[in-house]
């Protein structure tokens, strides 16, 4: 039996506060009624003897101090999930938005989750083929890994995104030489926050055209859906992506975009709770509700699954130094840098290798033998050729020795070769180190300071 | 015991009231569910109590019982044996199999599940070292259990005790068997200790041996002694954590606490795979068996987090009052102000600088003191040390930020890293510009003694080439390389050769990963040596081309030395002693390639 109070004190933006309540429990899902019996759902982000703070998930619009009612629902928010939710689209507050039937659920979790704990995990090591090679060869992506896209308005983030996921795929190289596809495919779970309509159809549209779709489930709030369920939503998402990778032993990659809508939604909240602001304005514990999202990829023991995360988040006016990125970087995995004036230059995918790095190794067995060591010098002769480059403006390029100019060569090469990629272009691990080794071949042989002559003499061209 | 109820919960806050006779600094039991929570405020009867596991689904008006002790941790055999706790050192591992016994998800930590820190089963081989009858006193050794292959856990008579043995046991005990009488107070293998109590000591001395951290950066430019302070600050992917756990290799410590504080989980797990297949260089052992980890990841409650660093840092006062160098890594500080931060806005306090409270600044320091060397109680000289090691991430890499400026007041390393230096790939990205060690007269007799008496000159020396190129640096910029000397040249490239071959060390590879202080003096020594030859050299040579100087195969030879494995570091020496007929025996040969720009980019 639900029972209806009517003492709603304060209606504040998504907040209700409600008065004389029964014994009301933390995080406690609440169901409020309006005058035309409408019913929307909320929790309780507050306790207190008498009074209780409860957020709702959807808007308070049309919602009034007199009328409407409260019910406390004695439990907290589950979220029932199922591996038939593949191929189906949903709201931020889970509900099924494709027409379809609704889903059965098989299990009903807690959308915030648990920590994982950290002696039950497994270090992530198995390679991750994107086809890309600014990815691949120089910041490979591996299972169970938290990584990244840091972007700005206007950059193909999306496109990067789509053509990850449609690309993704576990390789291991037998003898140093033979590519070996794995067997288990990827589910892509996608969640969309705030974002546009063109734009959450976009990923629809390209999820159905590469036949992606039947092994994807994607969450979308579009910028106008209310913004409290864009706190939720990573939540679902994440759940869902937990029970496939960790009880029915999925390989899950979940895409989060867009990670800065997201906090703008936590700051809106936080304000309207009146709590103290931290940087920016948003709240001081961002941090830590940010890594109850990321730290929830891993691989754990006594499953076969991975939840890999690509979080993709727009920089404000580009900079790293807002909250949102650099609270981002302290707790994933590295981070992939899509650069405007790569962009500008017509480049794709714009991936400033500069600045990118992915803080986890690839484990040996799934690389060749030389790929690390490529890795270091295409990056350093690339940032190299850069720097003298833009001295050469300076000093003239009368100042320049032969080995200087291999370098620029070098990286113009690296930009219109390396990075620049076709939008379906997919190369394999082996096409990329191919290719490194010839742009290597621009430079001196002396340069290669950072590959083994034995390297040098089994592989350059 | 009090019991009171809960009137209101805000996240990991909780207010309980008619809480009468309940102490600040309590430990508390919350909720139907038992979670343990600290008391952070009293006003009257009621108490703020900050939560140390997630609090969704608690009610109010359900019980909250006080222990009437502080938060305490066990301190005993098993420690180093337990592998890996969390931020009140619950032992994970145990916890993660108590979970699987109860039919749940092991591999999450399932909220209400407790178990003690030390093994209550397990039997320690106890040999006492004092007889019936000795008259003892407290920080005296009773007696030894081997706790593991590397580490004699020393039973010490607890703080506040002491008399006359009226009966000592030998043979296998369990922590909570009684070893040992000492007048009428009975002592077990284990004890409490409250985490935010120092624990006490006779008197401290001022640290002049070193930790040798086998990092070139550190040793021979910004040294730590043992018993020191030192902040690592550092924007994200400067390497901060790969310091850490460089140091947590290679130091010379005898035992390593190693405090995860608000980091990434995959990292705890990156050492807990790495570390028992790794050796201690001296012994052979697995490094695991001088380490102990404490972890309370990012997503982990903030409460426990607030309460890691504690932890760490008594845990390492423990193992030093056993006379043991102890090095304890934070990874991060900032993580825990930021705990102190989200608790204070909570408890709706005033705010100081940038939302944190105004406290942060004496905790910091409060903190930092507890480093140090000690002469520790007892009747026998004995002398200890902990040394802390911590990571601060500051936002956005601005070191003007409260968490990092309370830190630089009381650590006198500082070992500043550098986002542009990581994103050249060179690594450890401290930059030698702007780091400093005040302990560096402290330790200098040391290294002095243990290399030659040209160290000092030859560290200073290359100090001032490092330094020098940073200001010719400007000038290439402004009026191009044509406006250098010979001298300055060879400087330039003396300077690209620190930076490079010296001061950069690769973590990953297995030779180069670290380096005694006897390579380090022997490299530095060539280095220097060919610097001065050279520059020498040319001065007399004017016709000769600088480039045939730095293009002497000797020059690559020295470039190489990182890679000269322990046991080979002897042939640097003959190399040394050829460099000057090296170079003196130059010819004048026919002119070779231009001297470029990318000889002289610099890494700044």
């Amino acid at each position: 039996m639900k029972k209806w109070y009517n003492t709603i004190k304060e209606i504040a933006g998504p907040l209700v506060v409600v008065e004389k309540v029964p014994q009301v429990a933390f995080e406690e899902i609440v169901e409020i009624r309006d005058s035309k019996g409408n019913i929307r759902k909320g929790r309780v982000l507050e306790a207190g003897k008498d009074t209780a703070v409860v957020q709702l998930f959807t808007s308070t619009d049309g919602l009034d101090v007199e009328s409407a009612e409260i019910a406390f629902l004695g439990e907290t928010l589950k979220f029932g999930v199922s591996d038939s939710m593949l191929g189906r689209v949903f709201t931020g507050a889970g509900k099924v938005k494709d027409g379809g039937p609704e889903i059965i659920a098989e299990k009903y979790l807690d959308i915030n989750g648990s920590p994982i704990n950290p002696g039950m995990r497994q270090f992530p090591s198995e390679f991750i083929q994107t086809g890309i090679s600014t990815i691949d060869g120089l910041n490979a992506l591996v299972r169970g890994q938290k990584l990244p896209i840091f972007s700005g308005s206007g950059l193909p983030h999306s496109e990067i995104a789509t053509q990850i996921a449609e690309q993704a795929q576990v390789v291991a190289l037998q003898n140093g030489t033979d590519l070996v596809q794995a067997e288990e495919p990827f589910v892509v779970i996608f969640a969309a926050m705030g974002v546009t309509f063109e734009e959450a159809q976009f990923f629809i549209d390209s999820f159905e055209k590469t036949g992606a779709m039947e092994r994807a489930a994607l969450f979308i709030n579009t910028a106008s859906d209310p913004i409290v369920e864009r706190i939720t939503l990573p939540r679902l998402a994440l759940t869902l992506g937990e029970y496939l990778a960790f009880e029915k032993n999925m390989h899950v990659l979940v895409i989060l975009t867009d990670m800065t809508n997201y906090a703008d939604a936590l700051r809106e909240v936080s304000a309207s709770r009146k709590e103290i602001p931290g940087r920016r304005g948003y709240p001081g514990y961002l941090y830590t509700d940010l890594a109850t999202l990321y730290e929830r990829a891993g691989i754990v023991k006594g499953s076969t699954g991975s939840l890999t995360q690509i979080p993709i988040l727009t920089m404000p006016d580009d900079d790293k130094q807002h909250p949102i990125p650099d609270l981002t970087g302290y707790i994933t995995e590295g981070q992939i840098m899509v650069n405007r004036e790569l962009h500008n230059q017509g480049i794709y995918p714009p991936i400033q290798p500069i600045g990118s790095l992915s803080r986890i190794g690839v484990n040996k067995k799934y690389s060749r033998e030389d790929l690390s060591a490529v890795k270091e010098q295409m990056a350093s002769s690339y940032a190299k050729g850069i720097e003298i480059k833009e001295l050469a403006l300076i000093l003239g390029e009368s100042a320049l020795s032969e080995t200087d100019k291999a370098y620029i060569k070098f990286a113009e090469a690296f930009e219109n070769r390396y990075i620049r990629q076709g939008r379906r272009e997919n190369r394999t691990i082996l096409d990329t180190l191919d290719l490194s080794w010839d742009l290597l071949s621009i430079l001196p042989k002396k340069e290669l300071k950072k590959i083994k002559p034995e390297f040098i003499d089994k592989y350059s061209k | 015991m009090n019991t009171g109820n809960i009137i209101k919960i805000s996240g990991p806050l909780v207010i309980a009231d008619s809480m009468t006779g309940a102490k600040m600094y309590d430990l508390v039991k919350v909720g139907n569910l038992e979670l343990m929570g600290e008391i952070i405020e009293l006003k009257g009867s009621t108490a703020s109590i900050q939560v140390y596991e997630d609090t969704s689904g608690l009610v109010v008006g359900e019980p909250v019982v006080s222990t009437g002790e502080p938060l305490s941790i066990e301190l005993g055999p098993g420690l180093l044996t337990a592998g890996l706790f969390d931020g009140i050192l619950r032992p994970l591992n145990v916890i993660a199999e108590k979970a699987a016994a109860q039919g749940l998800n092991s591999e999450y930590i399932t909220r209400g599940l407790t178990a003690p820190s030390l093994d209550r089963e397990l039997k320690w081989e106890f040999k006492p070292v004092v007889q019936k009858g000795d008259t003892v006193q407290a920080g005296d050794i009773l007696g030894t259990v081997q706790e593991t292959e590397l580490i004699v856990h020393k039973i010490l008579v607890p703080f506040g005790v002491e008399g006359i043995i009226t009966e000592i046991k030998s043979g296998a005990f369990t922590v909570t068997e009684t070893v040992a009488k000492i007048a009428d107070t009975e002592v077990q293998l284990m004890h409490k200790w409250p985490v935010r109590t120092p624990r006490p000591y006779k008197n401290k001395q001022i640290p002049t041996t070193p930790l040798i951290t086998q990092q070139r950066i550190i040793d021979t430019f910004f040294p730590i002694p043992k018993g020191g302070a030192a902040a690592v600050p550092g924007p994200f992917g400067a390497g901060k954590t790969v310091i850490q756990h460089q140091l947590a290799k290679w130091s010379d410590a005898d035992v390593v606490v190693y405090v995860g504080c608000g980091e990434r989980g995959n990292e705890i797990t990156d050492v807990l795979v790495e570390f028992p297949h790794l050796k201690d260089p001296s012994s052979g052992r697995p490094l695991m068996e001088r380490t102990i980890l404490v972890a309370n990841t990012s997503n982990m409650p903030i409460a426990a987090r607030e309460a890691s660093v504690y932890t760490g840092i008594t845990l390492a006062e423990y193992y030093r009052d056993m006379g043991y160098n102890v090095a304890m890594m934070a990874d991060s500080t900032s993580r825990w102000a930021e705990a102190m931060r989200e608790m204070s806005g909570r408890l709706e306090e005033m705010p100081g600088e940038e939302g944190y409270p105004a406290y942060l600044g004496s905790r910091i320091s409060a903190f930092y003191e507890r480093a140090g060397i000690v002469r520790t109680l007892g009747s026998e000289e004995r002398v200890g040390s902990a040394t802390i090691i911590a990571a601060v991430s500051p936002p956005g890499g601005d070191l003007s930020e409260p968490v990092s400026q309370a830190t630089l007041k009381v650590t006198k390393a500082f070992w500043g890293l550098d986002a542009s230096l990581a994103a050249k790939k060179h690594f450890p990205s401290i930059h030698w510009l702007n780091s400093y060690s005040l302990y560096k007269d402290n330790v200098e007799e040391y290294f002095i003694n243990a290399t030659d008496a040209d160290w000092r000159d030859l560290r200073d020396l290359a100090m001032q080439i490092l330094q020098k190129e940073n200001e010719l640096d400007d000038i290439i910029k402004l009026v191009g390389m044509d406006a250098l000397s010979t001298s300055e040249k060879i400087l330039l490239d003396t300077a690209r050769g620190l930076r490079e071959d010296y001061l950069q060390q690769n973590a990953f590879d297995d030779i180069d990963a670290f380096a005694s202080t006897r390579k380090m003096y022997l490299m530095l020594k060539a280095m220097i040596t060919f610097h001065t030859e050279a520059t020498e050299f040319a001065k007399n040579n004017t016709q000769v081309e600088i480039n045939d100087i730095l293009e002497l195969s000797i020059r690559d030879e020295i470039a190489r030395l990182k890679n000269t494995p322990e046991s080979e570091i002897e042939n640097i020496v003959p190399l040394i002693e050829k460099i000057s007929s090296t170079i003196h025996n130059l010819k004048d040969n026919d002119k070779t390639e231009d001297f470029g720009i990318n000889k002289v980019i610099s890494g700044i």
